[in-house]
């Protein structure tokens, strides 16, 4: 089925596209034998959709090792841990001069007295070893003002190249165990890479972990590429490629390095996205200057046109449960937000807003559509729920466009062109309540960011 | 190769706007100012500056501007005078706009010019479209001067049978 045209993408990248197969980690829930206390200890719970939110102060003494290769590797997975929940601004870390209290065992009794004397709330104790280059880290979240444990001791195991994605495992039980929120740091963001002056700007499909760390490239600099969309378990990506000189869509299997062009669709093909069960693709073609939405069943290759009129129908993108299809169209007389059934048929206009909508894109959770909006001269990121009501605009700058979100359904990744002659695009963040912009620091500029589903 | 070639367009408009006249609401190109004087009418250089391989469109816009009409007349006799069989037409999008609905836009445009090439003669079959959506600014400031000059069709002679 796969058609393995193009073997040179393969040799380059295939031993990095491998981390996919071999990073397995051992995920073991293990129940200590100390039992504390549970009464009336008041609930330590942040709502994140709140506006403003004071941070958490969270102690995080080194985690104990026994010899010094693993102290090392304890430091860094401490470090990556603690840039993941810094980035958050739900957490602030409790500077370790002031500690009273020495942790030489995770499963000592806790002085939580100790720990409130500094005015923490949160204490996570650890245990890293490394035998036989594997890396085993055991760890504890503790609630210090209501003294009890946040879940039940943990332990990760993994290869001992797989530091960072142990410490984005460790991130996302603290984040997911404080907040209630779904974890998403353990994930990865396919985006452009992009480089050169505004009219002559090569750009290269790369992939990265979603702090911007183990960058790859996919493909080189000859042919432009566009707008890389993960596969719900996150192992292809479907991308625009002009290698052919015209915009086309591929499909890249991340695991093998295989690229599947589609022959059997006709014209200009571009913004493809996955259904949620991973068997369709939905793409635009653009036939005779005219451009509209099919489907394309990756098993048996049948087509389905879903709209048919002499308007732009373009970037769609399916509802989770994969019932209904979003996307833009002009039909109406300029661009706009619709939605209609994932089979076709009547298509329902939700976006009513002063100015132009684009770029649709349906939340995991599949109570919100994040898009990109146009209006007097200014591009926003915004939400609305389902039906179109409760608008809100997130961002506002001179180019803010293309969102995708986080697993967990909280945080939108999007990318910031800025304008004028050196105007290029950079990736940012930004949470679903409108807080905590930040941008990605990246060596290169960076359009079109896909997040990937939490990595198994 | 095709980059060449967009590069060599956009290597001899530019010259053209800055050193001729800019007239009418796009600041047309291919005034037909004295250094091309002595081009061989045959040339890609006499289609490109003297005829004008460029139309330019307004905001959201594909429909042919009437400024434009005597342009792609002239380009409709120059292809089907000098044999020419293999022809691109590229369309472009300026950077105000989201980058699939610029793809659509860019197409729009395109097929706007080779429909029309086709209704004064041009055999279709010789005429081939692409979208560059926004990717392929032709001038880099984010101002309305520039937007203008890259809301942009242009026709690439390909080859010919003779």
């Amino acid at each position: 089925m796969y058609i393995n045209y193009k073997k040179k993408y393969n040799e380059k990248y295939l031993t990095i596209l491998n981390l996919y197969s071999w990073v397995v980690l051992f995920l073991v829930f293990f129940q200590y034998g100390l039992v504390f206390s549970q009464e009336n200890v008041p609930e330590l719970d942040i709502d994140v959709t709140e506006g403003v939110v004071e941070p958490i102060p969270i102690a995080f003494p080194n985690f104990i090792t026994t010899d010094f290769s693993s102290s090392i590797i304890a430091n860094e997975i401490s470090k990556v841990v603690k840039n993941d929940l810094l980035k958050t601004a739900l957490f602030r870390i409790v500077p370790e001069g002031s500690y009273i209290s020495d942790v030489t065992s995770i499963d000592s009794p806790v002085r939580f007295a100790d720990w409130r004397a500094i005015n923490s709330d949160l204490l996570v104790v650890g245990d890293v070893s490394v035998i036989n280059e594997t890396i085993t880290i055991k760890f504890r979240l503790w609630d210090v003002v209501g003294q009890n444990e946040i879940f039940k001791g943990v332990q990760f195991r993994g290869p001992s190249n797989s530091i960072r994605r142990i410490a984005h495992k460790v991130s996302d039980l603290i984040y997911s165990g404080v907040t209630g929120e779904g974890k998403y740091f353990d994930t990865r963001i396919a985006f452009i890479s992009e480089r050169g002056p505004k009219n002559n700007r090569t750009k290269r499909l790369a992939i990265m972990d979603q702090d911007g760390a183990n960058l790859t490239f996919l493909t080189d600099s000859e042919s432009i590429v566009l707008a890389p969309r993960f596969s719900p378990d996150s192992r292809n990506i479907l991308y625009t490629s002009y290698e052919t000189g015209k915009p086309r869509v591929y499909l890249m299997n991340l695991i093998n390095g295989n690229l599947r062009s589609f022959p059997e669709l006709p014209g200009m093909t571009f913004a493809p996205r996955f259904s949620p069960d991973g068997m369709k693709i939905i793409l635009s073609i653009t036939e005779n200057g005219n451009t509209d939405i099919y489907t394309l069943n990756l098993e048996n290759n049948l087509k389905k046109r879903l709209t048919k009129n002499v308007a732009i129908d373009t970037a769609p993108s399916y509802s989770p449960d994969g019932k209904f299809i979003v996307f833009e169209s002009d039909r109406g007389g300029n661009q706009q937000i619709y939605v209609m059934p994932s089979d076709g048929g009547k298509a329902k206009r939700i976006s009513f807003g002063k100015g132009r909508y684009g770029t649709p894109v349906w939340s995991p959770r599949g109570d919100m559509i994040a898009f990109t909006k146009m209006y007097k001269g200014n591009f926003h990121i915004g939400v609305m729920r389902k039906d179109g009501s409760n608008e809100r605009l997130l961002t506002k700058a001179f180019i803010d466009e293309g969102p995708t979100w986080a697993p967990n359904g909280r945080i939108l990744m999007f990318f910031r062109e800025t304008s004028g002659v050196n105007g290029a695009p950079s990736l940012h963040t930004i949470e679903v309540t409108g807080r905590n912009l930040r941008k990605i620091e990246l060596s290169s500029f960076a359009s079109d960011p896909s997040w990937s589903s939490l990595l198994k | 190769m095709n980059y060449q070639k967009i590069f060599m367009s956009v290597l001899i408009l530019f010259t053209v706007t800055n050193c001729s006249e800019t007239n009418g609401i796009f600041g047309k190109t291919g005034s037909g100012s004295d250094p091309f004087a002595n081009i061989s009418q045959t040339s890609l250089e006499y289609f490109s500056n003297e005829i004008g391989d460029t139309v330019l469109f307004k905001v959201n816009q594909s429909v042919i501007e009437p400024d434009y009409r005597e342009t792609l007349n002239s380009q409709a006799k120059w292809i089907k005078e000098n044999s020419i069989t293999s022809v691109t037409i590229e369309g472009h999008a300026d950077e105000q706009g989201t980058r699939e609905y610029n793809l659509a836009l860019g197409a729009r445009r395109a097929t706007a010019v080779r429909n029309y090439l086709v209704s004064k003669g041009v055999s279709e079959s010789n005429l081939s479209v692409v979208t560059y959506g926004k990717e392929r600014p032709l001038r880099i400031c984010s101002e309305e001067s520039c937007w203008s000059k890259n809301r942009r069709a242009i026709v690439i002679i390909d080859g010919s049978s003779s």
